[in-house]
């Protein structure tokens, strides 16, 4: 299925969870409570339709087609 | 004082006097941005070289091109990260991004940044208030980006703000502090810590901010635009330390005739 990706279309797995699209975008595996596998800091956030997905909530929720979601991370800045 | 170093006296001297914000005492009063620096590496060099034990960073699209991790690089040198809602013009967005924010940085300290427009970046006071009072209820510690105001800065503190950050002039310009009477005033009737925000270009305009009795200085471009960022960032290490210390210390008053040093009795007679 498709879904919008920080604004540009996006294919994923039909029931992905918002952890798999991470995981995909960044390289990086997650645990289920969301933090880095690899113990180092993940440092980015999820908004899906506007909505903030708390990191806790990532592993269970499932995207759905059409979905937009916004992947947000650290930068240089201020 | 015979061994004593420079740089251990500086560093005694940030031990004694800690720059205490949420409860939490930091050990420079130097509070650096991160905008405009070429690298990654050399932006790292120049915040060790400032000593800043608190930095700022954007929120903004994730991108697998970009290289390396800016909130790694801070994490690995023990320096606090305070997240910015810069580029935000309006409440909701600042809500939202500072929202993002937090949960991607597992902090709920946010530096409040609600623009009126990109020509002048100067804070859009109304929006302002009301992205305070929003976050501040959502359980925020706000680091408010405000006008050189006293009456709007007393506002924010008053809503609930945890500092209140005025600018010294329009944020990248380098002019200085435009209205040190203005900024005196808002230390005067603060009970909040007040942190000299925007404007800062060289390392004598931190030194009167802190001579005026703010409590901490923030910039960015000063030292990642600078020829030398590393180099400049140690001056304002330097600069926030001194100022500190000569409002302490209390300055002489201002006079209007000469007045001499050397005492005129017991000069010697020539004939």
């Amino acid at each position: 299925m498709n879904i919008k990706l920080n604004g540009t279309v996006h294919a994923v797995d039909d029931g992905a969870s918002v952890t798999t699209l991470i995981s995909q975008v960044t390289g990086r595996n997650l645990a289920p409570n969301g933090q880095a596998a690899d113990g180092q800091k993940l440092g980015v956030a999820v908004a899906r339709n506007s909505e903030v997905v708390p990191r806790s909530q990532w592993y269970v929720t499932a995207l759905a087609e059409g979905d937009d979601v916004e992947l947000v991370t650290a930068v240089q800045g201020g | 004082m015979a061994g004593t170093t420079v740089a251990g006296a500086t560093q005694a001297q940030q031990a004694a006097d800690p720059f205490i914000v949420d409860g939490v005492p930091l050990g420079s009063r130097l509070i650096m941005g991160t905008g405009g620096a070429p690298s990654l590496d050399g932006l790292g060099a120049a915040l060790i070289a400032s000593g800043t034990e608190l930095t700022t960073v954007a929120m903004r699209r994730y991108s697998p091109a970009e290289s390396g991790s800016l909130f790694q690089l801070l994490v690995d040198h023990n320096i606090r990260v305070l997240p910015n809602t810069a580029g935000c013009f309006t409440a909701r967005d600042a809500v939202m991004t500072a929202e993002l924010a937090r949960e991607a940085l597992e902090t709920d300290w946010v530096k409040l940044e609600v623009i009126a427009d990109e020509h002048t970046l100067l804070p859009d006071a109304v929006e302002l208030v009301d992205a305070t009072e929003q976050l501040v209820n959502r359980g925020f510690k706000v680091f408010a980006y405000t006008n050189d105001d006293p009456v709007l800065a007393l506002r924010l503190e008053n809503l609930g703000a945890t500092a209140v950050m005025p600018l010294g002039s329009p944020i990248g310009t380098g002019l200085g502090i435009l209205n040190p009477h203005n900024i005196e005033l808002i230390v005067s009737r603060a009970s909040v810590p007040v942190v000299l925000d925007a404007g800062i270009g060289t390392a004598s305009d931190a030194v009167l901010a802190m001579e005026l009795g703010c409590d901490a200085v923030l910039l960015a471009t000063a030292v990642t635009r600078a020829q030398n960022p590393a180099m400049m960032g140690e001056a304002f290490k330097h600069a926030v330390i001194a100022g500190r210390l000569a409002k302490a210390a209390g300055r002489i008053p201002r006079r209007e005739h000469a007045l001499a040093s050397s005492a005129m009795e017991g000069r010697a007679e020539f004939l």
